[in-house]
C-alpha cells in the first residue's frame, strides 16, 4: 500500500516540530478549543461506545461467570456470587468437552482447506489472463457476498435428504467407486443434518466455499506487489514452479498469511450463523459449538445466564491467545 | 512435444481450472435462484433439474403477500434495512470523528488507542451476548430496532475507525493548511476539505457496516421478541417449518437478502481487501 500520508511513518518524534508550528498559527486565532484538546474532542463519542458497547460488557461478563444469574435475576433480583461454581458445573458437563472439541477441530481444519485452496486460486488468478481473471475474481466474489445464513440455507438445500442435489451427484457415481469410497452406493434420502459429524462436514464445506474467496483476493493483491523480475531470474535459473513458491513468493507473501492466518481463526472459532441454521437451531447438543453451547445455555429455558458468562470467557479466553500473536505482529510491522 | 504445445497446453488447463473454480463458487448462488423460479414439481423431484423450463413467480409472490411469521417480507427486508442505514449513519460520524483524530494529530495516547482498536476488535460478538442482551432490556431498548442498532455500531465501530484511517491519512495536509491560510475555520476546513476528500473511503467503510449489520443473526435473533421487529436471518428460521420445508418460498427469501449485498460487494471488493489486511500486503 502507498502511504501519501503527511505523518512520518515510525514513531512521532519527527513530529513534533510540525504540531509545533500548527500550534502557533492556530492559537493565534480568536475563537475555537486550545489545539491539544482537538484529537480528545474527536476520540470522544467512538471511546465512549467502544468503552460502552465492548468494555464495559467484557468486565460484566466475567463478574456473571461466578455469579447465578438466571430468571429471577433478570427480572431485577440481585445476582448471587457462587464463585466457581460455574466453571465446575460446565467443565463437569460432558456438552462442554464435545462443544471445545468441535470448536477447535472445525476451525484447524476449516482454516487450513480455506487457506491451502484460497493460496491455489490466488496463485492461478495471477497466472491467468486479466480477462479470464476478471471473470473468475467476479464468480468468486459472489459465492463471498452471500451473508452467513443465506449460506446455511443454500448448503442445507444442497444436503437436503430428498431432493438435495449432493444425494443425487453421490448416486451418480458408479457402484464400485462409490463402495471403495464410502463403503455404500444407494445415497438416496440420506440425512447429511441429524449427525454431529455429518454436520461438521456440511458446515466445513459450506465455510470454506464462502471465505476461501477473500483469502484467494488477497493472495492476488501481495503477488501483484512482488517485482516480476525475481521470477524472470528463478525461471533463468530453472527453478521449477514449487521450488519458485517456496523460495520467492512464500517468504515474500509471509506477513500477508499470517494476517490472512489469524483472521480466519477468528472467524472460524466463533462460527455461528452458519450452524445455527444447519442444525436448525440449538437443537443437536453433540454438534454444539462453544458459541452455540453458551447461547443456548444462556437463552433457553431455564436461562442460566451464568454458565453460558462462564463458557464465553473461555471462548475469549482462547482467541486471545491466538490473537495476541496477531497483535503483536501488526503492532510490531506496521506504523500506528 | 514443442514448447509451443506445451505452453498452449499448460494456459490450457490454468482455463480448465479457472472455470471448475468459477464454477464451484457460482453453483450454489445458481441453484438457490433457480429454485426460486423453479415449480414445485420441479423442486421436489429426486431429477437434477438444470434450468427451470417453467419459471414461476409464485414463491416471490408468496414471500411478499402471505410471508413468514404473520408478515409480509417486506417488513422484514424493511428493518433489516432500517437497522443497516441506522448503523451506517451513526457509526460513520463517530468513525470519521476518530479517524480524523489518529490520521491528523499526534497526541498522547494515540498508540494506546489504535492498540486497544485492535484487541476490541478480537472480542467475540457471541461472547457479549448475554451482558448486551441484560443492558439492552434494562435500558428499555429490549423490542426496539434502535437497540440493534446500537449495538450493531458497537460491532462495527472499531474496524471502521481503522479502515477508515488510512483513508483519512491519504488526503494531503497541506490542503487542508491552504484553508487555514485562507482564513477558514477548523470546521469548514474539515467540512470543505477534507470531507470531500474521504468521501470515497466513507462510502467504502459505510458499506462494510451496512454488510455487517444486515448479516447479523444472534443479536437480532435475542433483542426481538415480536415478529413485527424480526429482521431478514431472523425471518429466514421460520421457513423451517414443522411439516417440511417450503424450499421454493424460502429460496426467493433468501435470493431477495443477498441481491443488495452482491451488489455493494462488487463496489467495493478492492478496498475491504485492503483494509482488512492493511499493512501487511506492503510489496
Amino acid at each position: 500500500m502507498t502511504n501519501t500520508s503527511t505523518i512520518p511513518r515510525g514513531d512521532g518524534r519527527s513530529a513534533t516540530p510540525g504540531r509545533r508550528r500548527d500550534g502557533d498559527r492556530r492559537a493565534g486565532r480568536p475563537s475555537g478549543m486550545p489545539p491539544w484538546l482537538v484529537p480528545y474532542v474527536l476520540l470522544v463519542p467512538g471511546l465512549l461506545v467502544i468503552a460502552g458497547l465492548l468494555l464495559y460488557p467484557l468486565i460484566q461478563m466475567i463478574i456473571m461467570s461466578f455469579q447465578k444469574v438466571g430468571l429471577r435475576q433478570i427480572r431485577g433480583v440481585p445476582a448471587e456470587w457462587v464463585g466457581g461454581d460455574n466453571y465446575s458445573q460446565v467443565f463437569a458437563n460432558e456438552i462442554f468437552w464435545s462443544s471445545l472439541r468441535n470448536t477447535v477441530l472445525f476451525a484447524v481444519i476449516t482454516v487450513t482447506l480455506t487457506l491451502v485452496l484460497g493460496t491455489a486460486v490466488g496463485t492461478l488468478l495471477n497466472k491467468l489472463s486479466g480477462r479470464m481473471s476478471l471473470f473468475v475474481v467476479i464468480g468468486i466474489m459472489s459465492a463471498w457476498a452471500v451473508p452467513p445464513v443465506a449460506q446455511g440455507v443454500i448448503w442445507r438445500w444442497l444436503f437436503d435428504a430428498d431432493a438435495g442435489i449432493i444425494n443425487w451427484t453421490l448416486n451418480l457415481l458408479p457402484d464400485w467407486l462409490s463402495n471403495l469410497l464410502f463403503g455404500r452406493s444407494d445415497w438416496t434420502g440420506e440425512p447429511w443434518l441429524n449427525d454431529a459429524i455429518t454436520i461438521y462436514i456440511v458446515l466445513i464445506i459450506c465455510v470454506v466455499w464462502a471465505s476461501f474467496p477473500f483469502i484467494a483476493v488477497s493472495v492476488l493483491a501481495g503477488l501483484k506487489g512482488i517485482p516480476s523480475e525475481l521470477y524472470e531470474a528463478a525461471k533463468v535459473d530453472g527453478s521449477t514452479p514449487w521450488r519458485t513458491f517456496r523460495k520467492i513468493t512464500f517468504p515474500l507473501l509471509k506477513p500477508v498469511f499470517s494476517v490472512l492466518t489469524i483472521l480466519s481463526i477468528i472467524w472460524n472459532f466463533k462460527v455461528f450463523s452458519q450452524l445455527y441454521v444447519l442444525m436448525n437451531g440449538p437443537t443437536n447438543r453433540e454438534a454444539f459449538n462453544l458459541s452455540m453451547f453458551s447461547f443456548a445455555e444462556a437463552f433457553r429455558s431455564p436461562p442460566k445466564m451464568g454458565s453460558g458468562a462462564a463458557i464465553a470467557v473461555v471462548l475469549t479466553l482462547l482467541l486471545l491467545v491466538v490473537t495476541s500473536v496477531y497483535v503483536r505482529q501488526i503492532v510490531k510491522t506496521e506504523e500506528l | 512435444m514443442s514448447p509451443i504445445a506445451r505452453k498452449r497446453l499448460g494456459r490450457a488447463a490454468l482455463n480448465t481450472a479457472g472455470v471448475l473454480i468459477f464454477l464451484f463458487a457460482v453453483f450454489p448462488v445458481y441453484w438457490m435462484v433457480s429454485t426460486a423460479f423453479k415449480t414445485n414439481d420441479q423442486i421436489f423431484t429426486t431429477e437434477f433439474i438444470p434450468f427451470p423450463t417453467e419459471i414461476t413467480f409464485d414463491h416471490i409472490d408468496r414471500v411478499l403477500t402471505k410471508g413468514v411469521a404473520g408478515n409480509s417480507i417486506w417488513l422484514y427486508l424493511r428493518n433489516s434495512a432500517i437497522v443497516a442505514l441506522g448503523t451506517v449513519l451513526i457509526g460513520s460520524a463517530l468513525a470519521l470523528l476518530a479517524a480524523t483524530a489518529i490520521a491528523r494529530f499526534r497526541f498522547k495516547g494515540r498508540t494506546s488507542f489504535l492498540v486497544l482498536l485492535l484487541i476490541v476488535q478480537m472480542i467475540p460478538a457471541e461472547a457479549l451476548l448475554i451482558p448486551l442482551f441484560l443492558n439492552v432490556k434494562r435500558l428499555g431498548l429490549y423490542d426496539h430496532l434502535f437497540g440493534l442498532i446500537v449495538i450493531n455500531v458497537g460491532l462495527t465501530l472499531p474496524f471502521g475507525i481503522w479502515m477508515l484511517r488510512t483513508f483519512v491519512a491519504a488526503v494531503p495536509k497541506s490542503l487542508e493548511e491552504a484553508a487555514w491560510i485562507d482564513g477558514a475555520s477548523r470546521f469548514t476546513t474539515f467540512w470543505k476539505v477534507l470531507f470531500p476528500l474521504v468521501a470515497p473511503g466513507l462510502v467504502a467503510t459505510s458499506i462494510f457496516s451496512f454488510i455487517t449489520a444486515w448479516n447479523e443473526l444472534v443479536f437480532a435473533l435475542i433483542l426481538m421478541s415480536d415478529s413485527s421487529g424480526y429482521t431478514m436471518p431472523v425471518a429466514l428460521q421460520f421457513f423451517f417449518g414443522q411439516r417440511g420445508t417450503d424450499w421454493g418460498a424460502i429460496m426467493a427469501g433468501s435470493t431477495m437478502m443477498t441481491i443488495p449485498v452482491v451488489v455493494f460487494f462488487l463496489l467495493v471488493q478492492r478496498r475491504m481487501v485492503s483494509g482488512l489486511v492493511a499493512g501487511a500486503v506492503k510489496g
